[in-house]
């Protein structure tokens, strides 16, 4: 086995983990930006007396949740069967 | 309002034995298991990712989290929301960066990893101090707060406490190893959420299960004010210094890295912070309600007049909603908690003293498995004593910036160059020394110059350095000089094996 494909499917592993965590950290850095910047925002009620800024932060624990189970689904999906790929070929 | 806390309670005290009898059993079971130093320190490897989860969830969800965000949020109402959350969106970054890899490439600590391809004794001994260093200040936080809130609950001494805590976690890390520690994090977990689960349907109850209407009657009772953000983010370099060391510290925690190694391959390491994610996410979308709850049913005044801190409110809420019963079983699932957590910390600890120091530095890995397993014990004890020793010493002190202090030293010394040695060809042996030295020292010494330490602690009117968290100058100053001494002095035998680095991060080598 080359071990140009295993640079090629390492690459490939770090510009999707890269991408992901880029986006957890704008999220929540947002979140901390808005509640530094925008404090009459974050405080207008969106249902009851329920606040933006409390429900912007419930989504941003969903936010989370949602970008593990991307990872997960593509590691599941198409990561492991490249791996099981190469080292198939490998032995 | 008149509570049973601070009084030694029947049930408190009948759920408390309960657990200590239950999680002695498991230690039992685990020491006749315990023959090796993979047992000692990675429960064979036979974890399975789900089990993992939870013990991962164990292993971070602390005393602190439990009752200080509680706390908190009840007392400052949103702000204490911008804990929970950032204590949670480190778990996705150690999914993406760390987890798979770090599982494939080491053995016992994370050390293994960062000097895979390095020359090992001062790479280890770099990795050693920093993983000391934040499990040695985290266990001071953990240890001291455990003597505070005993004495609260329970009102034991606070010496009694400290040697309890002390001794019975000792018992876990000593006999049962890697296994007993998984499952006493595994027990606490599940005791935690459930508590907490229970406690919080408790309070919806009383508001027809309708979230809303909690926060409007906070809102109708403390003013829109609580549900706003307020004076917590009057600097958002604070806030974005905080949010970096939270999130990447969690990626350098050692004793969560350790946790990786007790799963039998990558993919169940994938799978362990998945699941992870879940639980803690689903803990601190709890907290919400339980620091609202707190505020609405027990009322800031009461809260404070336990606990100027607010750390009470979560167990004053149990009392108030579930009577003095559930309040035995909250106060008995706070101290689970403290147990499980300072056992995972000294195990980690342990395993940097002898695996890295002992093992690899002072006998060049040529150590048997024998003598390994005995100095692994050792230095065991050595950490239980110290633990005991440094919360005595700290007694009436004020510690909780070492919380931060630890995660500080968690992202700028040990994540950055974990991150670089698997993912950088050209990082060398100067360039990790060069990372892990300037992340250490630059957060404790910021730290102390900071208004953390100058102000809240020494009393002094102002401070040098400006933020409260180093993070946001520390971390990328780790980066950066790990950069520019790899470029300085190069190290071909490190850069000729980082095929064979990103060859196993992916395929994992079979039987380890």
């Amino acid at each position: 086995m080359s071990d140009g494909a295993i640079a090629r499917l390492a690459a490939r592993r770090w510009r999707v983990a890269l991408w992901l965590t880029a986006a957890m950290l704008a999220v929540y850095f947002g979140f901390i930006l808005l509640i530094a910047f925008a404090k009459p925002l974050m405080g207008s009620p969106v249902a009851g007396k329920l606040t933006l800024g409390i429900l912007l932060g419930v989504l941003v624990i969903v936010a989370a949740w949602l970008l593990t189970w991307i990872y997960v689904r593509w590691a599941n999906l198409h990561y492991d069967a490249e791996v099981r790929g190469l080292s198939g070929r490998d032995v | 309002m008149s509570s049973a806390l601070g009084r030694p309670h029947p049930v408190a005290i009948g759920f408390f034995f309960v657990f200590i009898a239950v999680t002695l059993a498991i230690t039992w079971w685990a020491a006749r298991r315990t023959h090796t130093t993979t047992h000692f320190y990675a429960a064979g490897r036979t974890i399975s990712g789900f089990q993992n989860g939870l013990a991962l969830a164990g292993d971070y969800m602390s005393a602190a989290s439990f009752l200080g965000i509680a706390g908190l949020v009840s007392l400052s109402g949103f702000d204490g929301l911008i804990y929970s959350t950032g204590w949670l969106v480190g778990w996705p970054v150690v999914l993406f960066l760390i987890a798979e890899p770090l599982r494939n490439l080491g053995k016992y600590t994370f050390a293994d990893v960062v000097a895979y391809r390095m020359r090992q004794r001062p790479v280890r001994i770099c990795a050693a101090v920093g993983t000391l260093a934040t499990v040695v200040f985290y266990l001071i936080a953990q240890m001291v707060g455990a003597g505070n809130l005993i004495r609260l609950m329970f009102g034991l001494p606070y010496e009694v406490a400290v040697v309890g805590v002390g001794v019975v976690m000792l018992a876990y890390v000593l006999f049962g190893g890697m296994i007993a520690t998984t499952w006493v994090q595994i027990v606490k977990a599940v005791l935690l959420l459930s508590g907490a689960f229970i406690l919080t349907v408790l309070v919806l109850a009383r508001f027809g299960f309708n979230p809303v209407a909690l926060f409007s009657a906070a809102a109708d009772r403390y003013g829109t004010a609580v549900l706003t953000p307020g004076q917590l983010v009057s600097n958002p370099w604070d806030a974005v210094s905080l949010g970096l060391a939270l999130m990447f510290g969690t990626a350098g925690l050692p004793h969560i890295l350790m946790r990786f190694y007790t799963v039998p391959d990558a993919r169940a390491a994938r799978a362990s912070v998945f699941y992870a994610t879940g639980f803690i996410g689903f803990f601190y979308l709890l907290t919400f309600v339980l620091g609202f709850g707190a505020m609405v049913i027990v009322g800031q005044d009461a809260i404070r007049a336990v606990d100027r801190g607010g750390n009470m409110a979560a167990p004053l809420l149990a009392e108030a909603v579930g009577g003095t019963a559930f309040l035995g079983f909250i106060a008995a699932v706070a101290f689970a908690t403290i147990l499980a957590v300072v056992a995972g910390l000294t195990l980690s600890g342990a395993a940097a003293l002898s695996h890295d120091l002992w093992v690899n530095v002072v006998r060049h890995a040529e150590a048997g498995e024998r003598e390994q397993l005995r100095v692994a014990r050792l230095a065991s004890v050595v950490l239980g004593a110290l633990a005991i020793g440094l919360g005595i010493t700290f007694k009436g002190q004020n510690v909780a910036f070492m919380v931060g202090l630890a995660f500080a030293i968690a992202a700028s010394a040990n994540f950055p160059a974990l991150f670089l040695s698997m993912f950088w060809r050209g990082f060398s042996t100067a360039g990790a020394i060069a990372s892990m030295t300037t992340g250490t020292l630059s957060a404790v010494v910021l730290i102390y110059l900071s208004p953390t330490l100058q102000i809240d602690v020494l009393h002094h009117a102002s401070a040098p350095f400006p933020l409260r968290n180093p993070g946001i100058i520390t971390l990328p100053l780790s980066f950066l000089t790990g950069a520019v001494a790899s470029l300085v002095w190069p190290d071909a035998v490190s850069a000729e094996r980082f095929a064979e680095v990103e060859r196993r991060a992916l395929l994992g080598v079979a039987g380890e």
